[in-house]
């Protein structure tokens, strides 16, 4: 089944088959990036331009008895090596988080976890630094490391924070949402109870580009040029001014192309302030990239929840309450990059798309011997986590009611009159119709025909699978009165400049890896104001050209920075309309609106079109009073509530039963991401999240072994999918706009990362159900499949 | 120690160390940077370039190693401002977001297709199952690759008819 969409062409554009505003266009950036001329922070060769590299520890954890960086030095090539001590005298030896803690940038007294920044080398050459890594002597006292979150906060335990005076334990938080004693008496009362722990497996984003920067301080006017790999350039530079004193009006961070970022490029990691440090220190630029092990052992990590999950229902199958204590190892230090109040980020959504009576969760946070991280992998703040749980949670009861999965769902899907629906953990869900999605997926799937199919399989021992996932997302964040990272609230400006031929410039605070903005950002205008894409330019990505706002990750582009796009452009029209009066010598309250010019009521040929109005505005026009004389304006967006973009997930696999190997046959995805801008894109944002999700539920997987060796630094190790482990991926959409937001959209960049792995993890277990497994944790490997079947515990990997 | 190659059909020498990785010798001694660099483990090939047509990971392959050969980047995958089918099928069919993969899968795409003009889905995808790409899930590249195929340049052709 195939789904086409159409938009009304514009009449004024002159060629029906493109469209001026929403609707598939190619992309705006393409051209550059097909001819190779992208320009990503490793292409920035500057004149006189360093190369460092870090010194990574070897061992999870130990006190460092003595640096030794004679040999080092005496190096060709090489021009200052830069350790702890150093940075100690510098007052940089710790740079705060992302969540009120502290990061150590180099080792001063302890290595805390395996890959932990120890030296920096800054050289003539990208192969001299690193031969000069070599040559640092490091005398580790090696100790006792807290690998297994369950045991970190066991009394005795090694106390990995022991430079916090009066610290104890390895404890950070305790968070909780809804109300325990509502949820326990449900529960009580409840026919059927079912219980299970779900790990979610630390995982990491693995962009095709690592994380890198480049340096340059100018000393005579004090000021730095910062080129990173950013997600977030004008968040980064306001820290950057907070931890190097460097005045926030002398700093300039430039994130130029972005070669993927799925959140691991929202945090500064050490590496960044290393690059500025050296710039300061030698006097010339400095360039840092990591190497791929740097990338996937030390920069942020994702999920490693341990969930005890528990629903409660009639015997009938109406699900009353769902409940869960978790466990989050945050590694060593508090790095999570979420809004303050939220300290699991937005797991509270944990009800899932159901209309329950009661829930609660609580979440305790740990320290452990591992790189810190925590909400970095497309997950929209731990959403990720929330639909495992309750998605597997449904399966699980289905399965024990002797019910069919999707009937089970379609009985306790909130209704579409429900909505805006309260959750019982605090949320508003702004809209959906829910079942409509859910029986189109079905539809697409043949899901009938599929059980038939299944039961004629099992009948020759055959191990086929059906899987369903149904998630709401919540994303967009968010509204100022509640959300903030380290204290800027999280809302996002869009300034708009029509130049007097009626070209246009929008630029935009939020910074692409990927998804389009170039393209997006410029159709929203475009169905606004009636400019064809192409002559919109957007800009992005320097802080020195565009205006504040708190960048991109948790599916925040389009709710947050796309509304303020759509409310500067309607800006824009307004004013052109008193510009249009002006000039027809008529009244503003006279004209009317079609794409792409005023005309007055009754007489459409008597009009100007925005090119002539912008022409009208910068030249010799009377203008009315109180208008001046330019087509420009600018707005700050403070969303008032979050966006809520669900979907029904579909997920057919086969397995071997001679091998436990898994293959993902087919896999049907439905979305509503409420107004669709370009639906190309789109289908490429949910592609890229469903393999996500195949490797996240079959392969990816950061483990460690008990001296606090990380298992997944390589991508030997560390398994992603190619084209071989993925199928055609089958797509549809439904269609319910957000009622708050300026355009309706919701966001869309991660709800495939959300809502895949439930569904592929369900038909997993369905697949080996007739063998008696009721649950398995992800990754799905082979081995880790062959040990379910055979009925024994998941293997550590 | 001095190394020739013939670069996008440029003859060029230079003085070089005998262990520099090709991939590196291409971006920073010529200044390619469309040709990058992704992995220490030659897993992920977006260093991928042709060295005598074939597809070979460049991080994996010593500069010292290509002397004396043909070198195809992405850079010399157009001819004038006349692009290559494979790079306008990427765009007609949205197969590249982030742009970090895409030289390296159209080159692997550009040596399929000047091997097998006519691929099928399950060809395009063992063509490229050396290659990650986190953005696309793939099936937008396949449908590049085939849009290519149904699109060849004028002088394929040509060629095609000679051939036939």
């Amino acid at each position: 089944m195939t789904i086409t969409e159409t938009h009304a062409p514009n009449p004024a554009a002159g060629d029906a088959d493109r469209p001026i505003g929403y609707g598939r266009i190619q992309r705006k950036e393409d051209p550059r990036f097909v001819r190779g001329k992208g320009h990503y922070v490793d292409d920035i060769v500057l004149p006189g331009m360093l190369h460092g590299a870090i010194l990574r520890s070897p061992v999870a954890h130990a006190r460092l008895v003595s640096i030794d960086t004679t040999r080092a030095l005496a190096h060709p090539g090489v021009v200052a090596v830069i350790t702890g001590k150093d940075l100690l005298g510098l007052k940089l030896a710790w740079a705060p988080t992302l969540s009120a803690d502290v990061q150590a940038v180099l080792v001063t007294d302890k290595v805390r976890f395996q890959g932990q920044e120890v030296a920096f080398v800054i050289a003539e050459d990208r192969y001299a630094a690193r031969d000069a890594l070599e040559l640092i002597d490091v005398d580790y006292d090696v100790l006792t490391p807290v690998v297994d979150a369950r045991h970190a906060l066991d009394p005795g335990a090694p106390v990995i924070r022991d430079e916090i005076e009066g610290r104890t334990d390895n404890h950070i938080f305790d968070w909780e949402a809804g109300n325990a004693a509502e949820t326990d008496a449900v529960f009580a009362s409840a026919d059927v109870i079912v219980k299970q722990e779900i790990v979610y497996p630390r995982s990491h984003p693995a962009p095709m580009e690592t994380c890198g920067a480049v340096a340059d301080f100018e000393p005579i006017e004090g000021a730095l040029t910062l080129y990173e790999t950013s997600q977030a350039p004008h968040a980064h530079r306001t820290l950057f001014a907070i931890v190097s004193g460097i005045p926030e009006h002398k700093i300039r961070i430039v994130s130029p192309d972005i070669g993927g970022g799925f959140g691991n490029k929202v945090g500064i990691y050490p590496g960044y302030i290393l690059a500025v440090v050296g710039s300061i220190v030698t006097g010339r630029p400095v360039k840092w990239v990591e190497d791929r092990s740097e990338n996937l052992m030390s920069t942020s990590f994702a999920r490693d929840y341990i969930m005890q999950g528990e629903i409660a229902a009639t015997k009938d199958g109406k699900i009353l309450a769902v409940r869960t204590n978790v466990l989050a190892d945050h590694g060593a230090f508090n790095a999570t990059a979420q809004p303050t109040k939220y300290p699991a980020g937005f797991f509270h959504i944990f009800t899932g798309s159901y209309d329950l009576q009661a829930a609660h969760c609580k979440v305790t946070g740990v320290y452990t011997n591992k790189a810190p991280g925590g909400v970095a992998y497309a997950c929209s703040f731990r959403v990720t986590e929330a639909v495992l749980l309750v998605e597997r949670m449904v399966d699980m009861l289905a399965q024990k009611l002797e019910m069919d999965p999707a009937e089970l769902r379609l009985k306790n899907l909130i209704k579409p009159e429900q909505f805006p629906y309260k959750n019982k953990t605090g949320w508003e869900y702004d809209s959906g119709n829910y079942e409509r999605a859910m029986r189109l997926s079905m539809e697409i799937a043949g899901y009938d025909d599929l059980r038939r199919e299944q039961k004629e399989k099992r009948a020759r021992g055959e191990l086929m699978g059906i899987g369903i996932s149904f998630f709401t997302e919540t994303v967009g964040a968010g509204p100022r009165k509640h959300m903030d990272i380290v204290g800027l609230g999280m809302a996002d400006g869009a300034e708009l400049r029509i130049h007097p031929t009626g070209k246009a410039v929008v630029r935009i605070s939020v910074q692409s890896q990927g998804q389009g903005h170039e393209t997006t950002f410029a159709q929203i205008v475009a169905e606004e104001i009636g400019i064809p894409p192409e002559d919109i330019d957007v800009v992005h990505g320097d802080t020195d050209q565009t205006p504040f706002g708190l960048g991109t990750y948790g599916s925040r582009s389009t709710p947050v920075s796309g509304a303020a796009v759509a409310l500067v452009a309607r800006k824009v029209r307004e004013k052109a309309k008193f510009i249009a009066a002006a000039m027809l010598e008529t009244r503003p309250e006279d004209l009317e609106w079609e794409k792409g010019r005023w005309f007055v009521k009754g007489d459409p040929s008597v009009g100007k079109t925005m090119a002539e109005i912008a022409m009208g505005a910068h030249g010799t026009v009377a203008l009315p009073e109180g208008i001046d004389g330019n087509l420009d304006a600018e707005v700050t967006y403070d969303p008032p509530n979050l966006t809520f973009p669900f979907g029904a997930y579909i997920c057919v696999v086969d397995v071997d039963p001679g091998t436990g190997h898994v293959k993902v046959r087919r896999f049907i995805a439905v979305d509503d991401c409420g107004t669709r801008i370009n639906p190309m894109i789109i289908e490429g944002q949910v592609h890229g999240g469903l393999t996500d999700g195949v490797g996240m539920a079959l392969m990816q997987f950061i483990g460690f072994d008990e001296a606090g060796n990380n298992l997944g630094g390589s991508f030997m190790d560390y398994l992603i999918p190619t084209s071989m482990e993925v199928p055609n991926w089958e797509t549809g959409f439904t269609v319910t706009p957000s009622p708050h937001h300026p355009i309706g959209a919701k966001g869309v960049g991660e709800s495939a990362t959300v809502g895949s792995p439930p569904a592929i993890l369900n038909a997993v277990v369905d697949a080996l159900s007739p063998l008696g497994v009721t649950h398995m944790d992800i990754p799905c490997t082979p081995a880790r499949v062959w040990a379910a079947m055979q009925g024994r515990a998941t293997p550590p990997i | 120690m001095q190394i020739s190659m013939t670069v996008n059909g440029d003859e060029i020498t230079r003085e070089s160390e005998p262990r520099v990785l090709l991939v590196h010798f291409i971006r920073d001694e010529l200044r390619l940077t469309g040709t990058h660099w992704g992995c220490d483990t030659s897993n992920c090939g977006t260093c991928v370039v042709l060295m005598d047509g074939v597809p070979v990971k460049s991080c994996t392959v010593l500069a010292a190693m290509a002397d004396g050969h043909a070198i195809t980047t992405v850079e010399g995958l157009a001819t004038g401002t006349t692009l290559d089918p494979v790079q306008q099928g990427f765009m007609e069919e949205h197969g590249l977001q982030c742009g970090f993969c895409t030289p390296g899968m159209m080159l692997t795409a550009r040596a399929l297709l000047d091997r097998n003009p006519h691929p099928d889905d399950t060809e395009i995808r063992e063509a490229i199952s050396g290659q990650i790409c986190r953005c696309t899930g793939y099936a937008t590249i396949v449908r590049s690759v085939k849009w290519a195929a149904e699109h060849p340049a004028v002088e394929e052709n040509a060629e095609e008819e000679v051939t036939a």
